[in-house]
């Protein structure tokens, strides 16, 4: 019985007819509002593809924001904590933002075409705080998110298949490089990012190339391994590259009803990424509080003992609860069992040891284990082909 | 070195006496106003040759008299009338007449006399809690102090203290509305209304609006801040202005009228000073505004100088007023039916029943002019002659609800409902047209222009409970200390403001110096 509502519950991206074509698994998850695929075929070879050839995966549904005017720079640096005149044009560059209470509300990356022309890339959906953020200065803000399709392209090879797509001298482009093609007549962009923690590189076309990009690129990469992967593939990745996720490792501030749920940048690692020398951003004067007196909570990875992942597990000292894990893998590469955690201050420096509480069944049974951790430098995963240019040919 | 420790935006009664605080703490303080006078809404003005009035604010009702007897204002000119009855007027001539805690008419038996004497006592118990309040900073709800925990304390006791049902009642009446509440304490329909005007006075609120027992409250506050009663003052409100200006002055404070301020001025994330529209720089340790919320963030500081959660806070800030004046030259004195001589000076309302003041109110909801409207006269040239050539006078009068911006334009309403005001007031008074040399009608937005007050609110915004005590103007920018750094609020639209109180400007002064920011 067919049911048109149903077909309309979950959004379908520009690539769709070609995921759901490589969806061998037929494992669907909602990202954002959208059917994406949890997994194609396998998620260890998913991940795989991504540490040895090339994986591919679907972004469109991220949020995107195209900013403009003359005050485009000053509202971005009013937004988000770090400085966005240092991003340079056919740049990109890291960034999250605060509310007043100096909370973390999102992060994402921001995109420089010209001096007053910026695209905001969010993992939440921010068009209300954005609107708000534009009271008294002369900009546009505009959401684009369905006008561009994405694809990251990520792994060892990736440079060679997209130079082969077309890319000249796509090897020259720097880590946080955007560069411009033309695919079939459209515009084409491509960004050195990516949330693998691999050479890599993100995909921006027009909906209308989304189709004939893919089939190209599958067809160029195909005597190169390339893979598409989906969400679980891509969570292994992230969490052994030392990368946050919205709604995982930390609350968005807006989402969030109880205190004390929310997290400054400081207590999230980030502080790095907050800019005292600007004069004003937002939640800069109770940062600056923060600061002085200090934060309650210290963000840390994890190295667990075992190969049981230490996921929602209770992080103990002497016998007490200090945190909690927000993230847990077996991470193949690094072939480490890594968990990123939430500890009350002052736990968590480096080389701290501590015990996770983790609880694992097999078999309806259940065994509770207490494995001896450590506090590591975070990213345990960093290749040198990451940050190498020109990127190391294949 | 800054060129003063503080500088005070605007030389209205909050701004002149936070500047007169400031500099008895041996402070130097600039206060600058665009307008030529000081006083802000407490000003008087000649509409017509040789005829003067407020033509702002014309009572004074809950100006505290700590600041009164503080800046010694007596001394400096101040003079006012004695307490005003209010007297309603009854299209029958069956006139209401109101003092303290009487009530008396040729229509008004025992039990309306017993209902208005409970009314008053019970309102007094409310307002008494409110007042307590009022004196100090509001107190924060959530964070750890023990100057705001002590309020709390304070406020709890006056609660408790209100006894059990009291306490019961204002629960149950603080967040209804004043119909609902007339109607549980009168049967006389005078009464109800006369009582209502009160809560809707410079508001677009009508009596079932919700938070229209807050704002009657708010106003009967000033039994407990004031010299009680309704009064004058002599010389129009602009005296009081002036009275202000002088012991400002004598206490060292610096004041410059006629130059607008363009820009508050930051360096780095912290506010440093100001500049006036004719390109002029002050520097100083901290600016206190007592401009309105809007025209201090939007206008002066500008959104992009804030946090934007405070920037939606301020946009959010809602400044409404559906209050207009009439200002009238009058050859002789006019006769108000059923109105004998001595009673022509107090105050003369015309409130209709509650139902016809609700209607009234709609029209202006959508931009229309209405049939009927509610007045709050005064006659100040009986008690004052100097307002007006020998043995003329002025008729000064509060009219609601008048909108801010009329759908068919000010330059084509102006001149009709200015005539329909005054057949209005007419039916009461049959000669008063045969006796006008002038007339003028102020509306909502010709105070904005005139008074700089945003959307013709003179409270600085409109009195709501969730734009009043902790949360006014707004969470983050409350206890006279905005979330940007070296920029402090003092005037209306900081608690308890809404009206001629003075306590802004006191209760700023107190909080600054106490914070340490001039030290």
């Amino acid at each position: 019985m067919s049911s048109p509502t149903r077909d309309t519950m979950l959004l379908k991206t520009p690539f769709h007819s070609r995921v759901e074509a490589a969806c061998a698994l037929n494992d669907w998850g909602n990202w954002m509002g959208y059917t994406t695929p949890n997994a194609y075929f396998d998620v260890e070879l998913e991940y795989f593809a991504v540490r040895s050839t090339t994986g591919v995966f679907d972004l469109s549904p991220m949020n995107k924001y195209q900013i403009s005017g003359p005050d485009a720079e000053a509202y971005l640096n009013r937004l988000v904590t770090r400085d966005v005149a240092k991003i340079g044009i056919n740049r990109v560059g890291y960034a999250i933002w605060c509310n007043d209470a100096g909370q973390v509300l999102d992060d994402g990356t921001i995109f420089r075409f010209s001096d007053n022309e910026f695209r905001l890339c969010s993992y939440q959906r921010a068009d209300d705080w954005l609107a708000w953020n534009s009271l008294g200065f002369d900009v546009t803000v505009e959401n684009v998110s369905t006008d561009i399709a994405a694809l990251a392209v990520q792994g060892p090879t990736s440079c060679t298949i997209l130079t082969l797509l077309g890319c000249e001298n796509l090897n020259q482009l720097k880590p946080f490089g955007m560069a411009h093609y033309e695919f079939e007549g459209r515009p084409l962009m491509v960004s050195r990012t990516g949330f693998t923690g691999d050479l890599g590189y993100e995909v921006w076309v027009p909906p209308e190339s989304a189709e004939a990009l893919w089939d190209q690129l599958f067809e160029l990469g195909r005597d190169y391994l390339i893979k598409p992967f989906g969400s679980h593939a891509l969570e292994l990745a992230r969490i052994e590259a030392g990368f946050l996720q919205a709604n995982t490792d930390f609350m968005p501030a807006e989402e969030v009803v109880r205190v004390g749920r929310t997290r400054n940048p400081f207590e999230l690692g980030l502080g790095w990424l907050v800019d005292f020398n600007k004069p004003l951003f937002n939640g800069r004067a109770a940062l600056a509080k923060v600061k002085e007196k200090g934060s309650k909570y210290r963000f840390v990875l994890l190295d667990v003992d075992g190969n049981k992942p230490a996921e929602h597990s209770f992080i103990m000292k002497n016998g007490k609860v200090v945190g909690t894990v927000t993230s847990a893998a077996w991470c193949p590469t690094a072939k480490a069992n890594l968990a990123y955690a939430q500890l009350e201050m002052p736990h968590g420096v480096v080389g701290d040891e501590l015990i996770a509480e983790i609880y694992y069944q097999r078999e309806l049974h259940w065994t509770q284990l207490y494995a001896p951790c450590k506090v590591i430098e975070a990213p345990i995963f960093k290749p040198a082909r990451r940050w190498q240019t020109p990127a190391p040919p294949h | 070195m800054t060129d003063y420790d503080a500088i005070v935006i605007g030389a209205g009664h909050n701004g002149l006496i936070c500047a007169s605080y400031l500099a008895r703490a041996k402070h130097t303080v600039l206060v600058i106003d665009a307008r030529p006078v000081p006083g802000g809404c407490a000003s008087t003005r000649e509409f017509a040759e040789n005829y003067r009035v407020s033509d702002c604010a014309q009572w004074l009702s809950q100006l505290d008299k700590t600041v009164v007897s503080d800046l010694q204002l007596g001394d400096a000119g101040l003079v006012l009338s004695d307490p005003k009855s209010t007297i309603s007027l009854q299209p029958d001539a069956s006139h209401v007449t109101f003092y303290g805690d009487t009530v008396t008419g040729t229509t008004i038996g025992n039990e309306d006399v017993t209902d208005y004497r409970n009314f008053r006592s019970q309102m007094r118990r409310f307002a008494k809690v409110l007042a307590t309040l009022y004196k100090g900073r509001p107190p924060k709800l959530v964070e750890r102090n023990w100057t705001d925990r002590i309020t709390l304390l304070k406020l709890g006791l006056g609660l408790k203290m209100l006894g059990k049902s009291h306490m019961q009642d204002l629960m149950r009446l603080a967040l209804i509305n004043i119909y609902d509440v007339m109607n549980e304490y009168f049967k006389h329909p005078a009464l109800k209304s006369a009582i209502a005007l009160d809560a809707i006075t410079g508001s677009t609120m009508g009596p079932r609006s919700p938070n229209t027992v807050f704002s009657y409250l708010h106003k009967a506050t000033g039994e407990f801040l004031s010299e009680s009663g309704t009064r004058q003052v002599i010389g129009g409100m602009g005296a009081l202005g002036s009275a202000l200006a002088s012991s400002a002055e004598a206490a060292g404070v610096e004041i410059k009228l006629g130059c607008a301020v363009k820009t508050i001025k930051k360096t780095g994330h912290a506010v440093s000073g100001v500049e006036l529209v004719d390109g002029t720089l002050f520097s100083s340790k901290i600016v206190v505004s007592s401009a309105d919320p809007t025209t201090t963030f939007k206008s002066m500081l500008g959104y992009a100088q804030m946090e934007a959660g405070m920037a939606k806070r301020a946009e959010l800030y809602r400044n409404r007023c559906g209050t207009a004046k009439l200002h009238i030259a009058l050859k002789a004195l006019p006769t108000f039916t059923g109105v004998d001589h001595a009673q022509l000076s107090q105050r003369l309302i015309i409130a209709p029943p509650m139902d016809d003041m609700e209607t009234a109110l709609n029209p202006m909801k959508y931009g229309e002019i209405s049939d009927q409207h509610l007045f709050d006269i005064s006659i100040p040239s009986i008690d004052d002659p100097s307002l007006s050539p020998e043995g003329h006078h002025v008729l000064s009068a509060l009219v609601h609800y008048v909108p801010f911006s009329p759908k068919v334009g000010w330059d084509e309403a102006r001149h009709s409902l200015t005539d329909q005001l005054i057949d209005e007031i007419s039916a009461y008074a049959p000669d008063l047209k045969s006796l006008i040399v002038a007339s003028e009608l102020v509306t909502p937005a010709d105070f904005e222009r005139t008074h700089h007050v945003t959307g013709g609110s003179w409270h600085h915004g409109e009195l709501s409970i969730d734009q009043a005590l902790m949360m006014r103007p707004f969470p983050g920018s409350t206890q006279y200390k905005t979330a940007v750094e070296g920029l402090y609020l003092c005037g209306a639209g900081a608690h308890p403001g809404g009206g001629l109180l003075g306590l802004p400007g006191r209760n700023a002064a107190k909080e600054i110096i106490k914070g340490g920011a001039l030290a």
